[in-house]
């Protein structure tokens, strides 16, 4: 049933993106996250819409929630005899959904709470780095399943739909989360399939996108040197994996991370005084295939805190919005305004600046800072 | 008498549609509640009406019009006036990136800062000559590929106030028309084949009548803008990138 869809290795899109967090960790009802992607409903054709939600399995809160994708019933038993040699899943069901009249024959969508099976306790990151190595050999070689999403309180629901559509589907509304992304696909240059729609996501990384990486295959080929595979053939795919790289394993601060995908021009840098500029260089010619190249305007968030960006030369727009102890991302100020309409700070962030929104440390469960 | 009407639970093409029915039946002036992303709002009208926008409309307001004059009190998204032809778009708050986009006359003032690639494809014709005047700062390529027209920045509000008064790559591929910056300009953010000049006799009257429309809408002191130092920018020739196609 996937098969055509692997002779394209691209996808060029103009999409709408949305994104709140309550800082204080407050649960946000899905019908607000729902509100503002639909008043962008504009900038998707039906082709790809995706949600994700953090702090929505408080039950769970210590597993890893696996979101998993399946062609069909035999794809799926497959996996789980896989599966269940490697972790132990403490609770597992289908993800529940309605019929959708504009839906048809939707995959099988099921979710697993997991612990990997470990003869020795390891530390945390040594750990993730186990579980996205079990994510991405299923990724690449079990045919007809796809782990969506692994990380823990959190997961992603996506598919091809208007985003109303998709989030009637998988029953958004029923959700509650302190960190909401969304996105409303336009795909130009592949067919929108399920998997290919956003939010991409691994381990507790989310992240919606706008625009095209022209650089796909470079940052495809720089990340293959990591262990990290391409599967699901959407360019978007790639920024996931490189967040993970630089800020997680390589343990660089989100605003320089930033930098490496949306680098200041070699001009801007020979401006700046030494120790700056000698920063600079470094981080472009170490980093080099971690650029981004192309328009984009992304929101990613993990457990902790949602960021903001665009391009260097802003080819894609991004507005950010202030209220009390929520913040709001948005491609358009019309999708902020509908569910908060007076805000107290209103801004249109500089290219390639990044806006980085994080709870104060102790807030939620398995929290991380990164700024 | 003005049509009031709230559109808060309208889609945009409804709106549109109740415009342009109430325009043909002569209707001239129009006040618009809860405007939220209503997109296209008096694209193509030819008519010369008035209209008050109450919140935040959609991408391309005005666009490709040539008649109308709209009054925003609130801000604008990306696009807007795009390819416009005459008639005149007043923004009482800060305006997204694109505004202006091929602009062919008419006028466009805006309250706040402004986003990215403001102007971009402004040309004038004959008599059409059209016109953006920034009140606060803007982003990156103000001007680009400009064929005619005016863009005046003026840095007065801005949410910026940390950064220069316009962004970098300002006028790249220009060949026509003029920029007005209020003080000086550091050369670093201009692109090619441009030229920096202090304003003449005649640039000065041209901004003194120019400014003191854009004052009288915004409220602002025209004494106060008009006897500080502008910087004038133009492209070195009319045809600057002529010898790197053709030679």
């Amino acid at each position: 049933m996937w098969e055509f869809i692997f002779k394209d290795n691209k996808d060029i899109s103009g999409c709408g993106v949305s994104g709140i967090i309550n800082v204080k960790g407050s649960l946000i009802p899905g019908d607000l996250i729902i509100k503002s992607i639909t008043c962008q409903e504009e900038r998707g054709n039906g082709l790809g819409a995706g949600f994700a939600g953090y702090g929505i399995y408080p039950d769970f809160k210590e597993f890893y929630a696996l979101h998993v994708m399946a062609e069909d019933k035999n794809s799926l038993e497959r996996f789980e005899r896989f599966l269940f040699q490697q972790v132990k899943a403490i609770y597992h069901e289908p993800i529940p959904t309605r019929k959708v009249k504009t839906i048809k024959n939707p995959p099988i969508f099921k979710r697993y709470f997991v612990k990997l099976e470990l003869e020795e306790q390891l530390p945390t990151e040594e750990e993730e780095n186990k579980l996205i190595e079990m994510v991405m050999y299923i990724n690449a070689n079990l045919n007809g399943v796809y782990i969506l999403s692994s990380g823990k309180n959190m997961g992603v629901f996506k598919g091809v739909g208007f985003p109303e559509e998709i989030a009637e589907f998988f029953k958004i509304d029923e959700y509650q989360a302190y960190i909401w992304t969304a996105h409303n696909r336009f795909p130009t240059n592949t067919p929108g399939w399920w998997g290919g729609a956003h939010p991409f996501s691994l381990l507790d990384w989310s992240i919606v996108h706008n625009g095209e990486i022209s650089s796909y295959g470079t940052n495809k080929r720089y990340l293959e040197l990591f262990g990290y595979k391409c599967t699901l053939l959407t360019d978007t795919e790639v920024v996931t994996y490189l967040l993970d790289l630089l800020i997680r394993r390589h343990k660089q601060p989100i605003k320089l991370a930033c930098t490496a995908l949306a680098p200041p021009f070699w001009m801007e840098i020979e401006r700046l005084e030494e120790e700056e500029k000698n920063l600079l260089e470094a981080l472009r010619i170490v980093y080099g295939g971690a650029l981004l190249n192309g328009p984009f305007a992304i929101i990613f968030a993990y457990n902790g805190g949602i960021v903001g960006l665009t391009d260097r030369v802003k080819l894609r727009p991004l507005v950010v919005a202030k209220f009390e102890d929520f913040y709001y991302l948005a491609s358009e100020e019309a999708a902020i305004r509908t569910i908060c309409p007076n805000p107290e700070l209103i801004w249109y962030p500089k290219a390639g600046e990044p806006v980085i929104i994080e709870m104060p440390m102790g807030t939620i469960p398995n929290q991380k800072s990164y700024a | 008498m003005s049509v009031i009407l709230n559109v808060e639970n309208w889609s945009y093409t409804k709106v549109n549609q109740y415009l342009r029915e109430k325009i043909l039946e002569g209707e001239t002036e129009f006040e618009l509640h809860g405007v939220n992303g209503h997109r296209y709002l008096f694209a193509g009208i030819k008519q010369k009406i008035k209209a008050k926008i109450l919140g935040v409309p959609g991408l391309d307001l005005g666009c490709f019009m040539s008649g109308p004059e709209i009054y925003v009190y609130g801000n604008v998204q990306d696009a807007c006036g795009n390819t416009m032809e005459e008639g005149k778009i007043v923004v009482y708050g800060m305006a997204g990136d694109v505004i202006g986009y091929s602009m062919r006359g008419g006028k466009i003032f805006i309250k706040g800062d402004v986003g990215y690639r403001v102007g971009i494809h402004m040309k004038a014709y004959q008599d059409k000559h059209p016109v953006i005047i920034i009140g606060g700062k803007t982003g990156d390529f103000l001007g680009e590929y400009m064929a005619g027209g005016t863009i005046i920045v003026l840095g007065l509000l801005s949410q910026h106030p940390e950064k220069p008064i316009t962004g970098k790559f300002l006028g790249t591929g220009m060949h026509g028309g003029v920029i007005y910056i209020r003080g000086e300009l550091d050369p670093f953010f201009l692109g090619k084949n441009l030229k920096i000049s202090p304003i003449n006799e005649e640039d000065l009257t041209y901004l003194k009548t120019i400014l003191t429309e854009y004052c009288a809408d915004m409220d602002e002191n025209l004494e106060s803008i008009i006897n500080d130092r502008f910087s004038k920018i133009t492209p070195v020739s009319h045809r600057p990138y002529g010898n790197l196609y053709a030679y």
